[in-house]
C-alpha cells in the first residue's frame, strides 16, 4: 500500500493539473529518452565503422583495378625470334623469354631517345627496371600465335614494373629509394618524362578481374580470374548438394518426423553445427574427403563438399523457420479436403515457404563464398592458380584457389603491391556478395507478390 | 449405402444413421479429454455440439474425420462407424475418409490461390473431373451450393484471400462440398464472422441439410437452436445429453444441461 494511492489524514493530495508532468512521469520519460539515445548511439557507431570500412576498402583497393602500361612499338626481329626463318611454330618456341627481353628493352630505349629524354644511361639493358618480367612472355605468346607478323613492327601495350606502377599510384616515393634495390631515382626521372610523353600511363586493368595469379615477383600481373572460377565451381557443388539435402531434411524434420528423443537430439545438433567454427569443417573435409575418400587435394569439388557441410545447418535452420511460419490452418485446410500429408506439404506449405527457403539458401551460399578457413586445410591456398581449368571436369578436379583464399594469399605476400591487390580482391568479393543478396531480395519479393 | 439394419432399428427418428460413435475415449498425452462418448449422427440432419470452452466438443468433432491423427500425442479409443465401417480400422486410409467426411474450420482458411483453384483443389487430387469443362462445372456447382457464385462468378481468378470474412468462410464450405462428401463437419464456422455473414452461413447450413449430414460445433446456443435438429451437450469431456434440439432447449433431462442453457455454467 503506497501513500500515493491512499491519501490519509487531513493532508488530502490536491488534484494535479494534466498540464504539469509529475515526478514519476518525468522519470519514465527520461528513461525512455535515455534508451532511445543508447539505441541511436549504437546505430551511429555501427554506421561510422561501416563508412570507415567502405572508405578504406575503396581507397586501398580501387587502385588495383588500374595498372600502369607502357605503350611501345616493338620490332619483331627475325634474327632473334625465328633463327631458322621458316616460321615453324615448333622451332620458334625454342626461343625463350630471355631471347625476347632484349627486343622490348631496345624498343623502349629507342623510344626514350626519340623523345629526346636526357638520361645517364647508355645501354638499352637499363630499361629492364621499368618493364614487368611478364612483358617478354606477352610478346612471345603474341609472336607464337601470329608468326606472320615476324619482321614487322607491332605496337604493344605491356605491363610496367610494379615499382613504376607504385610510383604512379603514390605507393613508391623517392624518399624511400635508398632502401629499394629494384629501382632508383634516375629511372624514376625517365618514368616522369615518359609519362609526359604519353608512353607510360595508367589504364583500366581487366586482367586483374579475369587473369590468373602470378608469382611473388610480379604483382603487376596477378589477377583474380582463376580463383573466381574456383569459387564458381565450389558454389555449383554447394548449390547442387546443399539445397536439395537441406530442404529435404528440413521438410522431413518439420512435417513428418515424430516428436521424440531422437529427433530432439538431431535438432539440437543441427543448431549446434551452425555454430561450429568453420576450420573444424576443414579438418573434417581433410579427413573424410582427402585422406579417406582419396579425392584430389586443392580441388574445388572437395572445397564444395566441405562448404556444403558447413552451409547445410544454415539452410536447414532457415528452411525450418520458414516452414514453421506457414500457418497450420493451411495444412488443416489441405488435410480437410482429403489431401495426403505430402500433397499438403508440396502443394501448399512449400510454395508459401519458398521465399524464406531461397533467402536462407542464398545467404548460406554467400557465407560459403566468403569462407577461407576450411580451404586452408584442404590445400586451396598457395600458388595453385596459374592456368584456367580446361573444361568442366578439370574445373571440379584440378587444383585451384578460391576468391577469399586468393585474397588471403595476396595479403600474406611481402611485396606492398600485393597489399593493394588484396584490397581490390575484397572489392570484387563484396560485389559478388552484394549481388547475391540483391538476388535474394528480388526473389523473395517476386515469390511473395503471388499473395 | 444405408444398409445397416441393426443400427436403424435402434433409431428414434426416421433418418438413417450416418455415423455411430460407441464408447469413444480420447487422450492427449495423460489428459483424458473425451470420456465414454456415444453419439449417433443421422443423415440429412444438422447435429449441433454445444458446451463450455474446453469441454471436448471440437476434439470429438476432429475424431470423426481423424484430424486428430495429425497430433502426435492424441490417442483415440472406442469405435466410430461410418456407414457401419470402423474408421479407425488399420486398413482405413484417413485421406480416403476425409474425402467422404469434409471439414470447415473455425477461422476461414482459404488457400492463398485463386477462388477457382481453391474449389478445384479437392476434385483435382481426388480425380473427380475428367477434363477442364468437368472441373468448371464442379467449381460452379460448389460455388452455387456455397451461395457464393453470384458474388464471385466474374472474378474466379482473384485470390481467395482477398474476399471478406463471410465470403471466405462460404468459400471454405464450397471447397469442402466440392469433393462430394457425405458428412460435413463444421468447427465453430461463424465465430469469426459478423452477424450478417453468420446469417448467410446459417441459411447455407440449413440448405446443405438436404444433401448432407452436417455436424456443427458452436458456442452460440441461439445458433444451435436455429440450425440444428439434434443437439449434443458436452461438459468436461462427457456427453451429458443428446437428443432433439427442441427438447434439449425446452425440457432438458439433465440439470447440467439446464444450467448451461440458462447461462449458469460455462
Amino acid at each position: 500500500m503506497t501513500d500515493a494511492s491512499m491519501p490519509s489524514g487531513g493532508k488530502a493530495a490536491p488534484r494535479k493539473s494534466l498540464m504539469i508532468e509529475d515526478a514519476r512521469t518525468k522519470r519514465r520519460n527520461a528513461a525512455e529518452k535515455r534508451f532511445q539515445a543508447y539505441g541511436l548511439a549504437a546505430i551511429a557507431v555501427g554506421v561510422f565503422f561501416l563508412v570507415v570500412l567502405l572508405w578504406s576498402i575503396l581507397a586501398s583497393g580501387l587502385g588495383a583495378f588500374q595498372q600502369t602500361f607502357i605503350e611501345t612499338p616493338i620490332y619483331l626481329d627475325e634474327a632473334k625470334v625465328d633463327k631458322k626463318g621458316n616460321r615453324n611454330p615448333e622451332e620458334m618456341s625454342k626461343t625463350t623469354t630471355f631471347g625476347y627481353a632484349p627486343l622490348i628493352q631496345t624498343a623502349l630505349w629507342e623510344q626514350v631517345q626519340a623523345a629526346g629524354i636526357e638520361t645517364p644511361f647508355t645501354k638499352s639493358k637499363e630499361m629492364k627496371a621499368l618493364l614487368s618480367d611478364s612483358a617478354a612472355a606477352q610478346v612471345r605468346d603474341y609472336v607464337l600465335s601470329h608468326p606472320e607478323q615476324v619482321g614487322e613492327t607491332v605496337t604493344f601495350r605491356i605491363l610496367a614494373a610494379s615499382r613504376v606502377d607504385g610510383y604512379l599510384k603514390g605507393r613508391v616515393v623517392r624518399e624511400d629509394l635508398a632502401r629499394d634495390k629494384s629501382i632508383d631515382a634516375e629511372h624514376l626521372d625517365v618514368v616522369d618524362r615518359l609519362v609526359d610523353a604519353g608512353v607510360i600511363r595508367k589504364q583500366f586493368n581487366l586482367d586483374f578481374i579475369v587473369g590468373a595469379d602470378a608469382s611473388e615477383k610480379r604483382p603487376e600481373q596477378a589477377g583474380l580470374g582463376v580463383a573466381m572460377l574456383g569459387s564458381f565451381y565450389m558454389m555449383l557443388v554447394v548449390l547442387v548438394l546443399a539445397l536439395p539435402i537441406g530442404v529435404a531434411a528440413s521438410i522431413y524434420l518439420e512435417e513428418f518426423a515424430p516428436q521424440n528423443k531422437v529427433t530432439d537430439f538431431i535438432e539440437v545438433n543441427i543448431s549446434n553445427l551452425a555454430a561450429v567454427p568453420s576450420i573444424v569443417f576443414g579438418i573434417l573435409g581433410l579427413a573424410a574427403f582427402i585422406q579417406f575418400a582419396h579425392l584430389p587435394m586443392s580441388a574445388p569439388l572437395v572445397g564444395g563438399l566441405v562448404l556444403t557441410l558447413m552451409t547445410l545447418p544454415t539452410i536447414i535452420i532457415s528452411t525450418r523457420a520458414s516452414l514453421k511460419s506457414v500457418p497450420p490452418s493451411i495444412r488443416d485446410a489441405a488435410l480437410g479436403v482429403g489431401a495426403s500429408k505430402m500433397q499438403s506439404v508440396f502443394h501448399h506449405v512449400l510454395p508459401l515457404a519458398m521465399p524464406g527457403i531461397l533467402t536462407g539458401t542464398i545467404i548460406g551460399l554467400a557465407q560459403a563464398l566468403g569462407e577461407t578457413a576450411p580451404l586452408l586445410l584442404i590445400g586451396m591456398v598457395g600458388y595453385v592458380a596459374t592456368n584456367y581449368p580446361d573444361g568442366l571436369v578439370s574445373g571440379f578436379m584440378a587444383p585451384n584457389s578460391a576468391m577469399p583464399a586468393q585474397i588471403f594469399e595476396w595479403a600474406k605476400r611481402a611485396d606492398p603491391a600485393y597489399y593493394e591487390r588484396a584490397w581490390g580482391g575484397i572489392i570484387v568479393l563484396l560485389v559478388f556478395l552484394l549481388t547475391m543478396n540483391i538476388i535474394a531480395i528480388i526473389l523473395r519479393r517476386r515469390f511473395e507478390r503471388r499473395w | 449405402m444405408y444398409d445397416a439394419p441393426h443400427t436403424t432399428e435402434r433409431n428414434v427418428t426416421k433418418q438413417d444413421i450416418k455415423i455411430s460413435a460407441r464408447n469413444v475415449q480420447v487422450y492427449y498425452g495423460d489428459t483424458h479429454a473425451i470420456k465414454d462418448v456415444d453419439v449417433e449422427i443421422e443423415a440429412q440432419t444438422v447435429t449441433a455440439f454445444i458446451g463450455p470452452s474446453g469441454c471436448g466438443k471440437s476434439t470429438f468433432l476432429r475424431c470423426l474425420n481423424r484430424m486428430n491423427d495429425t497430433i502426435d500425442i492424441a490417442r483415440v479409443e472406442g469405435e466410430i462407424l461410418l456407414d457401419g465401417e470402423d474408421i479407425y480400422d488399420k486398413r482405413v486410409d484417413p485421406v480416403q475418409l476425409r474425402a467422404r467426411v469434409g471439414m470447415v474450420f473455425q477461422k476461414p482458411n482459404p488457400f492463398p490461390k485463386s477462388i477457382y483453384d481453391n474449389i478445384a483443389y479437392g476434385p483435382r487430387i481426388h480425380g473427380l473431373a475428367r477434363n477442364k469443362s468437368d472441373l468448371d462445372d464442379i467449381v460452379e456447382k460448389a460455388l452455387r451450393r456455397g451461395a457464393l457464385w453470384n458474388e464471385v462468378k466474374d472474378r474466379l481468378q482473384a485470390p481467395g484471400t482477398g474476399l471478406s470474412g463471410g465470403q471466405q468462410q462460404r468459400l471454405c464450405i464450397a471447397r469442402a462440398i466440392a469433393t462430394e462428401p457425405e458428412v460435413l463437419l463444421m468447427d465453430e464456422p461463424c465465430s469469426a464472422l459478423d452477424p450478417i455473414a453468420t446469417g448467410q452461413v446459417e441459411e447455407l447450413i440449413d440448405e446443405l441439410r438436404q444433401d448432407y449430414s452436417v455436424v456443427i460445433v458452436t458456442h452460440s446456443m441461439q445458433q444451435a437452436a436455429r440450425v440444428s435438429q439434434k443437439t449434443a451437450f458436452f461438459h468436461l469431456g462427457n456427453l451429458v445429453e443428446f437428443g432433439e434440439t427442441s427438447k434439449i432447449f425446452t425440457n432438458p433431462d439433465d440439470s447440467r444441461t439446464e444450467s448451461y442453457i440458462t447461462g449458469r455454467i460455462g
